[in-house]
C-alpha cells in the first residue's frame, strides 16, 4: 500500500469543519514548480499538494493540518500564500 | 462587533495567552481574549509535558481542578539503532510525591479547563475568531486588532501576541520575521488508545504514575530530530518531528517516517493492538536564542512559541510560553497601576522580567546547540547511533573473541566513520555548546 494511501487514512480519523469554497492557501499559477514547491509534495503532513500530469504542484487544503510548514518553505518566494481560515473552521482537534 | 475600549486584547488561547489573559483579568484588568479555534485547544498539538510549577503559580490549586493524566515517575531516553535500541532509564519513586512535578496532559482538554479559569477571572473569551491584523496609529503604536467577524476594529491600550509558532499577525505587521525553515521542526503524532491495565502492565506503572520514552538515532534518518511515546491514562501519545529545511532536503515523508518509528521492534511492542484515534502535525521553535525576535514595542509585547521561546533541547515549551504570559501581564499590570502609558519604553519592563527568569537564562545556556545539532546531524542523528549499536551488540555477543580484540574493533569503527580530529571535534563542539 502506497504512503499516500495510508495518510488519508489518518486524516479519516480527524475531525475538520471544511469552510467549502474557501481554500485558504493558494498556490501561485507556474510553469515549472519550484525546488520548494515540489517538496511539498513529500512533506507536507496531511498529504495536500501533488503534481499533475503536466509537471505543476496542486493543492487540496481540505485535509490540511494547519502546521504551517508550506508556508515556512514556500511564501517568502511567493510561490504561495498562506492564511488561517476563518474562525472556526478547518482542523477540529479532539486531543491535540 | 464591540463596542468598548480594553484594557489588553490577548490574541490566542493556547498557554501563552491563558496565562496572560489569567494573570491581568484576576488583578482587575478589561481583558478581552480571541482564538481562532471552535474552542480553546482545538487548534493546539503537543507532546504533552506538563510542568507543574508554572502553573501552579498561575492556578495555585490546579492538581484539585485541572485534567492531568499521569505524574511522571520514570523518563527513558533511548538512542535507536536500526533494530535496536541503547537506553538510558532514570526512575524516581520519590517523583511519587503530594505535590509531583511533571505531568502528562491532552493539550485540548487541558486548554479548554484553562479557559474556563481565565473566563471566571473575568476575562472576555470568543473563540471561532480569527484576528486578520494588527491597527496601528499615524505613529505606528499598536492600538487594536481588526477580526473576520462583523463589526469594525476592537481598541485596548496593549495587543499581547500569544499566536503561536506560525505568528501571522506579528509578521504581516513587520514586527518580527517569519520562522525560517532551518529554525522549526515540524512534528507529527498520533494519540494511540489501550485499557489503562495494559499500559500500566506494559510500563511498568502503578496507579497514576507514567512515563516518558525519548528516543533519537537513525529513526530521524540522519535529520536534527526525535520521536517520542509519552503515557496517558488510557492513551499513548506517539510523535516525531524533524527540522523543516531538513525534510525539504531529504524530501521523506513526515508519516512515512512517523509509521517507520511506530514499526521499531523497540517500539511496536509497547503499542501493540491500540486504536488510533488522531492524526495531527504542528510545528515546534527550534532556533533558541538567537533567533528571538523584539520582544515588544509600542502597544504590544509578544509570548510563547511566537517569539520563539522554546526549548528543544529539553523538550520544554508550554512552560515557557506560561511564564513569559504571566510575566507580560504582571508587567502591563504595573505599568497600567502606575497610570502610565503603554509605550515601548515602558514595555521593556516585561524584557526585563523574562531576562531575570529561567526562561531567557536556559535559552542563553544553550544558545549554541541548535546550529551545532543541525550542521552535524549526520553524525549525531546517524552515524553515532549506528556506531553505538554495534558497540553495544559486540559487546553483548559472546562469541570465543577475546574482550581486548572487541574493544579494538569498536574503537576501530568510530574512528573509521569519523577519524579521531572528527570524534574529538564533535565531542568538543558538543560540551561546549553544552555549558
Ligand atoms: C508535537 C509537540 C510536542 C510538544 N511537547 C511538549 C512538551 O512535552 N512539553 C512542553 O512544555 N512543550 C511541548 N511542546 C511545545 C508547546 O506545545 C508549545 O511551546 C506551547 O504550546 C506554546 O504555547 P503558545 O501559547 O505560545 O502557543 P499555542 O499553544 O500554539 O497557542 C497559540 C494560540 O493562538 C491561536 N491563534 C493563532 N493565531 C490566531 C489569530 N490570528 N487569531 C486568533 N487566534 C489565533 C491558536 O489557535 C492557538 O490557540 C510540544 C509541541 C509539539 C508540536
Ligand atoms: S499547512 Fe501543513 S498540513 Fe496544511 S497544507 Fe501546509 S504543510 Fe500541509
Amino acid at each position: 500500500m502506497s504512503l499516500a494511501a495510508r495518510v488519508e487514512e489518518k486524516l479519516y480519523q480527524n475531525r475538520y469543519l471544511v469552510d467549502a469554497g474557501k481554500p485558504h492557501i493558494a498556490i501561485r499559477p507556474h510553469e515549472k514548480p519550484s525546488e520548494n514547491l515540489l517538496a511539498m509534495t513529500h512533506i507536507c503532513p496531511a498529504g495536500c499538494y501533488s503534481e499533475t500530469s503536466s509537471g505543476q504542484v496542486e493543492i487540496t487544503p481540505d485535509g490540511c493540518l494547519e502546521c504551517g510548514t508550506c508556508r515556512v518553505l514556500c511564501e517568502a518566494s511567493g510561490d504561495i500564500t498562506w492564511n488561517y481560515p476563518r474562525g472556526g473552521f478547518g482542523v477540529l482537534f479532539k486531543f491535540g | 462587533m464591540i463596542e468598548e475600549r480594553f484594557d489588553a486584547i490577548v490574541i490566542g488561547a493556547g498557554m501563552a495567552g491563558n496565562a496572560a489573559a489569567h494573570t491581568m483579568a484576576s488583578r482587575g484588568l478589561k481583558v478581552l481574549q480571541l482564538e481562532r479555534g471552535e474552542y480553546p485547544g482545538s487548534k493546539n498539538v503537543q507532546g504533552a509535558i506538563l510542568y507543574a510549577d508554572m502553573v501552579e503559580k498561575i492556578v495555585p490549586n490546579f492538581r484539585e481542578e485541572a485534567p492531568l493524566e499521569r505524574h511522571l515517575v520514570e523518563q527513558r531516553f533511548w538512542m535507536m539503532g536500526d533494530r535496536s535500541h541503547t537506553a538510558l532509564q532514570y526512575r524516581n519513586d520519590d517523583f511519587n510525591e503530594d505535590k509531583p512535578n511533571r505531568y502528562t496532559i491532552v493539550r485540548s482538554q487541558f486548554d479548554r479547563w484553562f479557559s474556563k479559569e481565565v473566563q471566571a477571572q473575568g476575562a472576555i473569551v470568543i473563540c471561532e475568531t480569527t484576528v486578520m491584523e494588527l491597527v496601528s496609529d499615524a505613529y505606528g503604536k499598536v492600538i487594536g486588532v481588526r477580526t473576520d467577524r462583523r463589526g469594525g476594529t476592537i481598541f485596548a491600550d496593549v495587543v499581547v501576541l500569544c499566536e503561536g509558532v506560525n505568528g501571522l499577525l506579528g509578521t504581516r505587521a513587520g514586527l518580527r520575521a517569519s520562522p525560517k525553515p532551518e529554525h522549526v521542526a515540524l512534528a507529527v503524532k498520533e494519540m494511540h488508545f489501550l485499557p489503562r491495565e495494559t499500559i500500566e502492565a506494559r510500563f511498568n506503572l502503578r496507579g497514576d504514575e507514567g512515563v516518558v520514552v525519548e528516543a533519537a538515532g537513525v529513526i530521524s534518518k540522519g535529520m536534527t530530530g526525535m520521536g517520542f511515546v509519552y503515557t496517558n491514562k488510557e492513551s499513548i501519545s506517539v510523535g516525531m518531528g524533524c527540522l523543516v529545511s531538513d525534510f525539504a532536503e531529504n524530501k521523506d515523508t513526515p508519516y512515512g517516517l512517523l509509521e517507520a518509528f511506530k514499526n521499531h521492534p523497540s517500539i511496536k511492542p509497547l503499542l501493540e493492538g491500540s486504536e488510533v484515534k488522531e492524526y495531527a502535525a504542528h510545528l515546534i521553535p527550534e532556533g533558541g536564542y538567537n533567533t528571538i525576535p523584539e520582544l515588544f514595542g509600542d502597544g504590544w509585547v509578544v509570548c510563547g512559541d511566537a517569539a520563539q521561546l522554546n526549548n528543544a533541547i529539553h523538550r520544554e515549551g508550554s512552560n515557557l510560553a506560561l511564564t513569559s504570559g504571566r510575566l507580560a501581564g504582571e508587567a502591563i499590570f504595573q505599568i497600567k497601576s502606575r497610570k502610565e502609558a503603554m509605550t515601548k519604553q515602558n514595555l521593556a519592563l516585561y524584557k526585563k522580567l523574562l531576562d531575570d527568569s529561567f526562561v531567557m537564562k536556559d535559552l542563553k545556556k544553550y544558545k549554541d546547540m541548535p546550529a551545532l545539532l543541525h550542521a552535524n546531524s549526520q553524525n549525531y542523528f546517524l552515524a553515532y547511533p549506528q556506531l553505538v549499536s554495534k558497540a553495544m551488540e559486540n559487546f553483548l555477543r559472546v562469541d570465543g573473541t577475546p574482550k581486548l580484540d572487541k574493544e579494538k574493533a569498536t574503537i576501530g569503527a568510530f574512528i573509521k566513520e569519523r577519524k579521531w580530529s572528527g570524534l574529538f571535534g564533535d565531542a568538543w563542539k558538543l560540551a561546549r555548546a553544552w555549558r
